[in-house]
Formats: structure tokens, sequence, C-alpha cells
């Protein structure tokens, strides 16, 4: 049975050229790019045009961009150092309700540790609007951080409004924004943005698992959340992992490719899916919209159909698709984000599906997907 | 017949050794094979620890090592609304529930086959030690699982001819040195987990314990039934007849003999205690029983002279049975007297090798007269 990929939000295949590039690197740059001699300087000149690419990308200076084990760190490292450092200013911070867990448990921390944190509610699109982080804005607001792209259902948050918000009124307030999901389908511009920080992780863009970045506004004060050696501009000690570096430098150049393309492509794709589903009759409703969401997710609530049994169901038929959600015990706990933007009762958060696409989706995969949902929720 | 590899069995697993040798088993002889692991209770604790997630984890090791894909299922709603209610409901009446007996019959032959179904299973396979035996007709059978020692029949008892015509008991011809040994020499992950004792949501709680977190404790008096107060019980539903743990009083009196749980009085809150293993308040001659389920009901004759089974692990006792008409109760003579028999546990009956079904104990009597048991 041929399978068939449709969860590229959780994790995405490398891209072959990411492969063929870090099997090089093991075996091309063997020295430590702290090291004085030429093995090391190898080593280091290639880390740092792999820096100057990423940096790029976002519109930073290459000092600004700092290499993390991915996105979990870099939002770790985000939220508690900036909390850490700047808490005499302060011990407020803003945030949404449908945040990735790496940014909501360590605000739960901090809440534990003192700090107030307001969650701001999303609307019936799961977005937040300017105007509400704007009212929710203290005396001791000392962070924003909201994230760029919705992981479970792709809406996508005025980041470029609230950085301007926040720069021309309060400009001492750090602004953050999880990029993780966005990076690679949208184009960011951290100075357009007026981001201070802005996570990212390689494998959600075909670039190998552990490695990452976290990019830092120069003028900022972080400190080091992992201390020890001078890596990384002293903000992030240990030695850099540079194959995963190097993937990483590949699979960001690959996002540049067709960009525009691709989203017009998964655009297109969401459509056929939803009609072939109307066409047959079958009750289904987009979580949050179409419009301004990331192209590549696409949740949808089947109502009336069980979802947790419905992706074993088309596992068993070779098709991988998601609910988003963390599990316990291989049992998903209901959705935070479906909750927050349908209550906490609504029948959508256990009749929910993402489907998410990548470089390797075709239109037939779509249509096979939709036939195969016909097939199960009609028994 | 469909080829093997094109019959999908779905396989239940708990995480234990039985379960993961089943799933071996059948995927060795070239089936398509899906372990799904059911989720029943959540006693995820304040520090997020949750005890399915560990047997959940051995279930994903043991798939992972056989190549099976699994999944897990959540049934916390449907053993909440069947057998957890239930279950108290029997412990308010006075009561000695079975709610393994009830999970199999509205949890793993139900909602679990409905669900295995549902994704495609043209059988269903679980670890119990008992065997089913299909006829040229179509009908089938419940038998006892090879090992005496291990059957688990008397849990099966409830199952109708409906639930048992896709099930699968590899495990019946075996016994449990064997089951052990496959796992062992498959270098299984569950080779040699310890079996799991007590009920799947106590777990290795204590038991009196877990049951005053859902019942005030009512104490009161503590007697024999000639009237000598012993002293104070901490609310009946903590005891079982023919129970000696616990009672806190030493031998003493007339005799050095130990002290039992011979009587309960639900209406005075009081407690019967009595001395000696032979009591004779622990012996009855004949039950009432109610609620019956049959594997084949045409089989079953008004009058039945069979063996059955008053707990599990017990050895079987020569009975006649005599039903009323509509075979919703019966009374049940034994062949000579059997002691602590429990309102609520289950009565069940055997012709030989097969379990014909049986019912739920309601009253005990000796020589016609009710034991005071509830």
């Amino acid at each position: 049975m041929e399978k068939i990929y449709l969860d590229y939000a959780s994790t995405s295949p490398m891209h072959p050229e990411v492969i063929q590039n870090m099997t090089e690197a093991f075996s091309e740059y063997v020295g430590n790019a702290s090291s004085i001699h030429q093995f090391g300087q190898k080593s280091r000149g290639r880390l740092d045009r792999a820096r100057r690419a990423i940096s790029k990308s976002i519109n930073a200076k290459p000092v600004e961009v700092v290499f993390t084990s991915g996105g979990t760190e870099s939002d770790n490292m985000a939220i508690f150092q900036c909390a850490r450092a700047h808490q005499n200013k302060g011990k407020h911070i803003i945030t949404t309700a449908i945040e990735h867990p790496a940014v909501l448990r360590p605000l739960e921390k901090l809440e534990s540790e003192g700090f107030k944190v307001t969650y701001l509610p999303v609307d019936s699109k799961g977005e937040v609007t300017t105007q509400q982080v704007e009212a929710a804005i203290t005396s001791e607001t000392i962070l924003v951080t909201i994230m760029y792209g919705n992981n479970e259902i792709g809406s996508i948050m005025p980041i470029q409004s609230i950085g301007r918000m926040l720069n021309e009124n309060y400009s001492h307030i750090i602004f953050h924004t999880d990029a993780v999901q966005a990076y690679g389908i949208e184009s960011i511009d951290v100075k357009e943005c007026h981001l201070d920080m802005l996570s990212v992780s390689a494998h959600k863009i075909n670039g190998p698992k552990g490695v990452g970045c976290l990019y830092i506004n120069e003028n900022i004060h972080l400190p080091a959340m992992l201390v020890g050696g001078n890596q990384e501009m002293k903000k992030r000690a240990g030695t850099e992992n540079l194959p995963a570096i190097i993937g990483f430098d590949k699979a960001v150049e690959i996002t540049q490719r067709d960009q525009s393309d691709r989203k017009k492509r998964y655009t297109a794709w969401k459509i056929v899916l939803l009609e072939e589903l109307k066409k047959a009759n079958i009750d289904v409703r987009v979580n949050g919209t179409l419009d301004n969401k990331l192209a590549h997710i696409l949740s949808i609530h089947l109502v009336g159909t069980a979802a947790e049994k419905l992706i074993i169901q088309l596992d068993l038929n070779g098709i991988a698709v998601s609910v988003g959600s963390a599990c316990t015990a291989g049992s998903p706990e209901p959705s935070h984000v479906l909750q927050a933007l349908h209550g906490q009762n609504g029948t959508a958060v256990h009749e929910s599906l993402r489907i998410s696409m990548g470089l390797n989706t075709k239109e037939s995969d779509i249509l096979y997907l939709a036939k195969k949902i016909i097939q199960l929720t009609k028994k | 017949m469909k080829a093997k590899s094109e019959t999908r069995i779905v396989v239940g697993m708990s995480g234990g050794v039985d379960s993961s040798v089943t799933a071996y088993l059948l995927k060795q002889e070239g089936y398509d094979v899906v372990g799904v692991f059911m989720k029943n209770w959540d006693d995820t604790d304040e520090n997020g620890f949750c005890t399915a997630t560990e047997d959940f984890n051995d279930v994903a090791a043991v798939a992972d090592q056989i190549g099976i894909p699994y999944y897990t299922v959540n049934f916390e709603k449907e053993y909440w609304d069947k057998v957890f209610t239930y279950f108290l409901e029997e412990y308010k009446k006075g009561r000695t529930p079975n709610p393994d007996v009830m999970c199999n019959k509205e949890i793993k032959f139900k909602a679990f086959l409905d669900y295995a179904l549902e994704i495609g299973a043209d059988y269903v396979a679980t670890g119990h030690y008992a065997r089913v035996r299909r006829d040229e007709d179509g009908k089938t059978h419940l038998l006892r699982g090879i090992d005496q020692n291990k059957d688990q029949t008397y849990f099966l008892n409830q199952l109708s001819q409906k639930q048992l015509e896709k099930v699968i008991f590899p495990l019946g011809e075996m016994d449990k040195k064997e089951v052990r040994k496959i796992a062992e020499k498959a270098g299984l992950a569950t080779a040699k987990k310890k079996d799991s004792t007590g009920i799947c949501f106590i777990g290795e709680k204590d038991f009196k314990e877990f049951l005053m977190n859902y019942f005030p404790a009512q104490s009161g008096e503590m007697k024999t039934f000639d009237g000598e107060i012993k002293g104070q019980h901490d609310g009946l539903m903590y005891y079982t007849i023919g129970q000696r743990q616990g009672l806190g009083i030493g031998g003493s009196s007339k005799s050095n003999l130990p002290w039992f749980v011979v009587g309960k009085d639900l209406e005075t809150n009081t407690l019967y205690v009595g001395q000696g293993y032979e009591n004779e308040r622990l012996y009855a001659t004949h039950l009432k029983a109610s609620d019956f389920s049959f594997v084949n009901p045409e089989m079953i004759p008004q009058l039945l002279k069979c063996t059955a089974k008053f707990r599990y692990r017990q050895k079987d006792v020569g009975v006649t049975v005599k039903f009323n008409t509509d075979f919703s109760e019966a009374m049940v003579e034994f062949d000579e007297p059997a002691r602590a028999i429990t309102p609520g546990q289950a009565l069940v009956l055997y012709d030989g090798e097969e379990c014909l079904g049986g019912g739920t104990i309601d009253a005990a009597y000796s020589d016609g007269v009710k034991l005071q048991y509830i």
C-alpha cells in the first residue's frame, strides 16, 4: 500500500539535497568551529556562511541569529531569559490562548514564580487583534509573545501591525514570535515587523530534526540559558551541531525557491478537498477561515464524526493526518486551540482533523484523502 | 476464506505479557495484526503521572518488536457509565460486585469489539485463557482454557453467541509457563513483566482507601449473632463475607480460632463476625441468582444438572439449577455445602469443559433459611 503523508505540520521529511549536504558535512567538517587550527577555521567559515544565509532570509544581521536545538529551546530561551533579565521593569507578559505548548508551559512556570500572564482569547478566525494586545498592556508589561501562525488551524496573527504599535508607543516592551510553523511558508521580515525575537525550527521545512534558531535583536539584552563555552556570541553554549546547521542552511535555501507557487498550490488543494467532501454531502466546516491562513495547514470539522477513530481508520488506509494535539497514553487530549475557538465542550473539539501539506504532496493525494474520508464517514 | 495476510485481527493489548504473546503469535502466523490499547480510566495524578502511560509504552515497545501498527482507543466514558457506576451501585446495595465480568461484557466484548469491526477487523483477539469452539453450523461454544489454574471463563460468562462469534483466544490452548517462555524466546519487552493484580481502576492501591473516596465511612457495630459486641466496623462496604483480615479482633473468648465476617445487615448497619474458617454461618446449601446469560440459550433445560463456580479459581461444585419459566431467575442447589457465597459475585455454570454461561448471585440459603449476608 502506498503511504500518503499529510502531517507536515508535525514534521517534514528531509529534502534529498539536505541529506546529501549533511552526509558530506559529516566527513568534510571535522573541526570544532571554536578551534584555532585550520580544521576549526574551516568549520567556523561554514558555520558563519549558514548564519549569514539564514539571517538574510528574515532580514536580520548574522550576529542576531543564535543556533539552538530547535523550536522548543528557542521559545524557552526567549521567554525565560527575557523574563529573568527584565523582571526589574515589570512582571507582566501578554500572549494568546492558542500558543504552542513550548510557549505556554514556560509561561505557566513563570506564573508559578510570580509573573502575571494575560492569555488573549481569539476570535472565530483564530486571530487576535492589535487592539486586544494594546488594551492588555500595563505599566508592568515587559514581553509580548504571539505566534506568527498557528500550528493546529493555521491562522496568521497580525504580527506586523502589533509590532508597529509596540514600536511606536511601547518600545520598551520586548516582542517575540514563535514562527516555527510560519517560517518557510510566509515571508518574514523581522525589521518590518519590529520583532525583537523570533523562533524557527529546521525540521518543519524539510531540514533535520534537532536544530533551529532564535533571532535576537542586537539591541536587546538576552542572557544565555545554556552556559558554558563561548559559542554563539556567548548566547548559547555548546559545540555547534554543524552538520545539522548545514542541513538547516540548505532547507532554508529550498524554501525560498518557489514559495509563492507552493502557497498557491496548497491553497487550491484545500478548496479541492472541501469541494469533494461537500459534493458527497459531508457536513464539513473549516476551523478558522480559508483566508489569512498558513497555506499548508487545514483544520476541518467533520460534523458528527469522531476524529480520534477516523485518523486511525485513515492510517490503516495508508493516510497520515493528525488531530494536532498532545496525547496521553496514545489518546489525544482535547486541543486547547479548538477549545479556544469553539468553547470547551464544542463538538468540533473531538470532530476535527488537521491536514498539512508539504513538498511531496500531490493533488492525487488530496483526492485520495477525500475519497477515503467519504467512504469512512458514510459507512 | 480470505488469505491470512488479508485477514485483519485486532488484538486488545494491555501492555501485559499475555496480550503481547497473543499479538506475537498471530503475527507469526501471518495475519494482518493491529494492536489496540484500551484507555478505560484516567488516573493522571497532580504530577501528570498516569499508569496507563506505562502500559501504553509497553504496548508500543512490543508492537515495534513484532512489527504491527498500534493505537489507543479511549473508553473512559463507557467504562464509567457501564462498569464503574454498576460497581458503586452494587456496593451501595451491600453486595460485592465483579467489575471484571462487567468490563468483559460491556467494554472488551462490546465497545471494543464494535470499534475493532469499525476499523476493519475480521476477528478480535485477546489474551484471555479460554477457548472458543465453532461448530460446522456456525454455533460458537466457550470452553475452559487448557491451563486450569489460569482459566478465565469465570470472567467471560456473560458473553453471548454474537459477542463470541468474531473472537479468538490464542492462549486458550496453552499454559501460562508456555506463554512466558514464548515471550522470553521472542525477547518481547513484556516477557518479565509482573502480572497485574486487582481491578484496573484501583491498581496497586489499597482497596478500602479507594472505596473511601466514594463512600463516607459509616461506622457501626461489629457483633456476633449471639449479640456480643466485638467492636466497631468502618462501614459495611469495606467487608466481604468470609473475610478475615482487617477486623482488628484477636482470638479470645470461647476459643482461639480467628474471627471472620459471617454476615451483614444493611438496615441496622451491623457487621456480624464469627470464629473459625469453618463457621457454620459461612456455609450455604442453595443460592438464588438472576441476570442470566448463556452462550447457547437453547441448550439450557429448565432443570439443569451441571457444575458451577461461585468465585474465580475455585473448584467446581456439582449443582442442580431450577430456572423459572423465563430463565430470568434460578434456585441453585449444591451437591455439598459451599463456603462464603457472596451476593453480587458471579455464578458460572459448566458442562465438563464447556462454560454454559452464568448469572449474578442474589442470596445464599442454608437448608431453606436465607443467610443474613446483606
